[in-house]
């Protein structure tokens, strides 16, 4: 049976970290099983936590009265998810749901903030691998509003 | 209720499936005077009855306009009316902006897509000067340049106060903002006391709208939205248009969110 | 029960009962009353006492509802059938305007039927209390439905006290009955033992008093006063005793912080949205509208007929419903009967008639969910 430090240490976001800083992050965290259709977060809500999915699939998704839930995005093994405890006013932007039963490691924000405090060296790691992973949303996110697979390319221009 | 008979004065093309129609009534008399953010029901023979904002000046008092977007049966219905075609009215209802609670304020309009066709009254009593108000922005988000609603008219409006302006796609000929409009708004400077907010748009647009302001610690009491529901009667009897404990056609379709904090970020509500 | 003792009480003898109908219809009204009709009791136009379904009484449970022979010829032993009076007041399907596209233009006629003269016999205190908020859903708000007042106005109300309650009432819960409280006409109590079978009438208007006059009545005595007591005690008595007794005052708070109660799932697993709750509720409104045109597109009517929240496209707007769940459609007919019908018309929307229990096909009970939703309420 692995010890929390030994499963973040394979989990691919805290890949090349110092064990030092492993450790501490470690005790910020705990396993947590979410069933399949279980709502991990509410759009709202308050965000306390972090996630690091292990192993199932996740959805992101957005409530539209008329439409109901719109997936937004999946993540699966070795992705992370929830950012919104870093900055006030601490609330989940969206609905995170599982899709499959997802085992996570669960890290406590305030916990995480506190100890990026007390070790600014630590937060400034732990801040580069949050930036790089919103990155590559940011770019997905873009490829997808682009509708590229649209018959009509209805992008038409005009004057401001 | 029978509808009064109205004819089309005018008819004006906004993009493909949105149209803009001044209609008046059919024995040129005066018509019934409307509060910005009221209602009509508007009523294509043979086809149905829809409810459309106003959209034209309360000043204006022989006539109303409408900005409709094609979409059901009535509304397409509407669509294929030309100038000197007939139509059915009924209304004014429902509640409007309150703007006697602007005087003083910095005003800030937000808009999303057709959203601002019930909020152009309100900006046409504030160009006028009805109110003495401190300043207004008009924060307006649309898919792309070409679907935004009342282009030329815009610019007029960005000589009297500030409009800010933002598409979700654009090719390079639109040299405006590109981005979701309430990332225009998170930049805006807010001072709590002074500021009274109108939403009026998609509700996932409202929704973060009002994320935003509340973020600027802008009370909930100085946010006011347009809601909309399924209407049929629009005269508060057929319970459609309930939504938790107001009836949309009656009790709103504005609202002051504090009021209906609880219901808006209900869901299946 | 009118409680003032001032009022005088008369006694009509069973046999006598269809000189009220005969008076009735000579003073203009069609007679609307009880009767047996495919193993129910329904509301109808009669012409005499023989329609009336003399010695039956009504069975009910949640999904269920039987008619079943009692030993005595009493007229009004049931309680109530899937009819409600609503069915004459704000009729199921009716035409509002029609119009004409020629020449000359677009024209409007209203259709503004004048109503016959109706004389309701029979009406139970929940009814009258249903007939009631009627009356503030379409009277009291800024427009006005004019067809319901004018059908309204039309009616005489002859109200019947209940001697004895189905096991799905629960007015007594809901402050509604089963006595008599609310202004009609004319208020009957059947009275009927192994000796005797009369009715107690009293007259609570200036209409009723002026039927009563020509009826072969006598005065009542105490002892038939005390009789007509203790008969309405009667229902009182089982409705106490029985399962659906509970405080409905703390409903409204009880739901309005219930939003996302456990029960709400566990009843949308078993509701199968079929609306009958809503077509026998004596109490529901909803409505929509029917525009139609002839093939040659010269001439349009519009049409108002009954809705149900539960239809799948109630709510429809933009492309969806939203209300598209069972879970979120029952929810809705269930807060707005119990919760929100206080805020919009200051009264619950419920009067404890018991039809939407007896008549859900898989047996849904209002008042069980709301005992439910209490038990996982968490503080």
């Amino acid at each position: 049976m692995k010890n929390l430090a030994e499963l973040l240490h394979e989990h691919p976001f805290f890949s090349g970290m110092r064990e030092d800083y492993i450790q501490l992050i470690a005790d910020c965290g705990e396993n947590h099983v979410f069933r399949a259709e279980e709502y991990i977060a509410r759009e709202n809500d308050s965000a306390d936590h972090f996630y690091l999915i292990r192993r199932g699939r996740v959805a992101i998704e957005i409530f539209q009265p008329s439409c109901g839930a719109l997936t937004l995005q999946t993540l699966q093994d070795g992705d992370i998810f929830g950012w919104s405890w870093l900055y006030p006013p601490y609330r989940w932007t969206f609905d995170v749901r599982a899709q499959t039963n997802v085992r996570t490691i669960r890290l406590d924000g305030r916990c995480l903030r506190g100890k990026c405090a007390e070790d600014t060296q630590l937060g400034y790691d732990l801040m580069q691998r949050f930036a790089r992973i919103m990155t590559e949303r940011l770019q997905a996110a873009h490829l997808q509003l682009l509708d590229i697979y649209s018959h009509q390319q209805n992008r038409t221009g005009g004057e401001i | 209720m029978t509808p009064d008979i109205f004819f089309v004065e005018r008819r004006t093309e906004e993009f493909p499936g949105t149209f803009t129609l001044h209609v008046k009534k059919q024995t040129d008399h005066e018509v019934p005077p409307f509060r910005p953010g009221q209602f009509n029901m508007l009523y294509a023979f043979g086809a149905g009855e829809v409810p459309i904002s106003m959209s034209g000046p309360v000043a204006q008092s022989s006539r109303y306009i409408h900005t409709i977007r094609a979409t059901g049966a009535a509304t397409r219905t509407l669509e294929r009316l030309r100038e000197g075609d007939q139509l059915g009215v009924r209304g004014p209802f429902g509640k409007g902006w309150p703007v006697d609670k602007m005087a003083g304020k910095s005003v800030l309009i937000i808009a999303g897509g057709l959203g601002l066709a019930p909020l152009r009254p309100l900006i046409y009593n504030l160009l006028a000067a009805e109110q003495a108000v401190e300043d207004v922005r008009l924060f307006y988000g649309a898919k792309n340049p070409a679907e935004r609603l009342y282009g030329n008219e815009i610019k007029n409006w960005s000589q009297q106060i500030s409009v800010y302006s933002s598409v979700d796609m654009a090719t390079t000929a639109w040299q405006g903002n590109v981005g979701a409009v309430t990332g225009l708004l998170a930049g805006a400077t807010v001072v709590p006391e002074k500021t009274i907010a109108f939403i009026c748009g998609p509700e996932i647009m409202m929704r973060f709208a009002i994320q935003e302001l509340t973020n600027k610690n802008l009370p909930r009491s100085s946010i006011h939205l347009s809601m909309e529901r399924n209407m049929k009667c629009a005269t508060g009897h057929c319970g459609h248009c309930q939504w938790g404990p107001t009836f949309i056609c009656k009790d709103g379709p504005v609202f002051c969110y504090e009021d209906i904090q609880q219901w808006f970020h209900m869901r299946e509500i | 029960m009118i409680e003032d003792e001032s009022v005088q009480s008369f006694i009509l003898a069973s046999d006598n009962l269809d000189c009220l109908i005969q008076r009735l219809q000579k003073a203009g009204y069609q007679v609307v009353g009880p009767t047996l009709v495919d193993q129910a009791i329904v509301y109808n136009h009669i012409g005499s006492a023989d329609e009336l379904p003399r010695g039956w009484t009504d069975e009910q449970e949640k999904g269920h509802y039987r008619v079943k022979r009692r030993q005595d010829k009493a007229y009004f032993a049931y309680n109530v059938g899937p009819n409600a009076w609503k069915k004459y007041l704000h009729p199921p399907r009716r035409q509002i305007w029609r119009a004409e596209k020629t020449i000359d233009g677009l024209q409007f006629e209203a259709i503004n039927e004048k109503p016959s003269p109706l004389a309701f016999l029979g009406v139970r205190s929940c009814e009258l209390h249903a007939i009631a908020i009627q009356d503030r859903v379409f009277l009291s708000g800024q427009h006005h439905n004019e067809d319901y007042k004018a059908r309204r106005q039309a009616i005489f109300t002859i109200a019947v006290n209940c001697t004895a309650a189905a096991s799905t009432c629960f007015c007594l819960s809901m402050n509604t009955g089963p006595g008599i409280s609310l202004t009609c006409d004319l208020e009957m109590t059947e009275i009927i033992n192994d000796s005797e079978h009369y009715f107690l009438l009293r007259c609570g208007s200036v209409k009723g008093e002026q039927i009563l006059q020509q009826l072969p009545v006598k005065p009542a005595q105490l002892l038939q006063l005390q009789e007509q007591k203790s008969a309405v005690h009667n229902a009182e008595t089982q409705m106490e005793q029985g399962p659906r007794l509970f405080d409905s005052s703390d409903v409204k708070a009880l739901l309005y912080r219930n939003y996302e109660s456990p029960v709400w799932d566990s009843i949308a697993d078993r509701c199968l949205s079929c609306a009958n709750c809503t077509m026998v509720c004596p109490t529901c409104f909803c409505t929509t509208v029917e525009d139609t045109t002839d093939l040659n597109g010269e001439h349009a009517e519009r049409w108002e007929q009954w809705d149900s929240c539960f239809t799948s496209d109630f709510s429809y707007i933009h492309g969806g419903s939203v209300r598209a769940s069972t879970r979120s459609r029952y929810r809705q007919w269930m807060t707005h009967k119990l919760a929100t019908w206080y805020d919009q018309f200051d009264t619950s929307g419920c009067v404890g008639c018991g039809r939407c229990i007896a008549w859900c096909p898989v047996g849904i009970d209002i008042t069980e969910e709301i005992l439910r939703i209490h038990e996982a309420d968490s503080p």
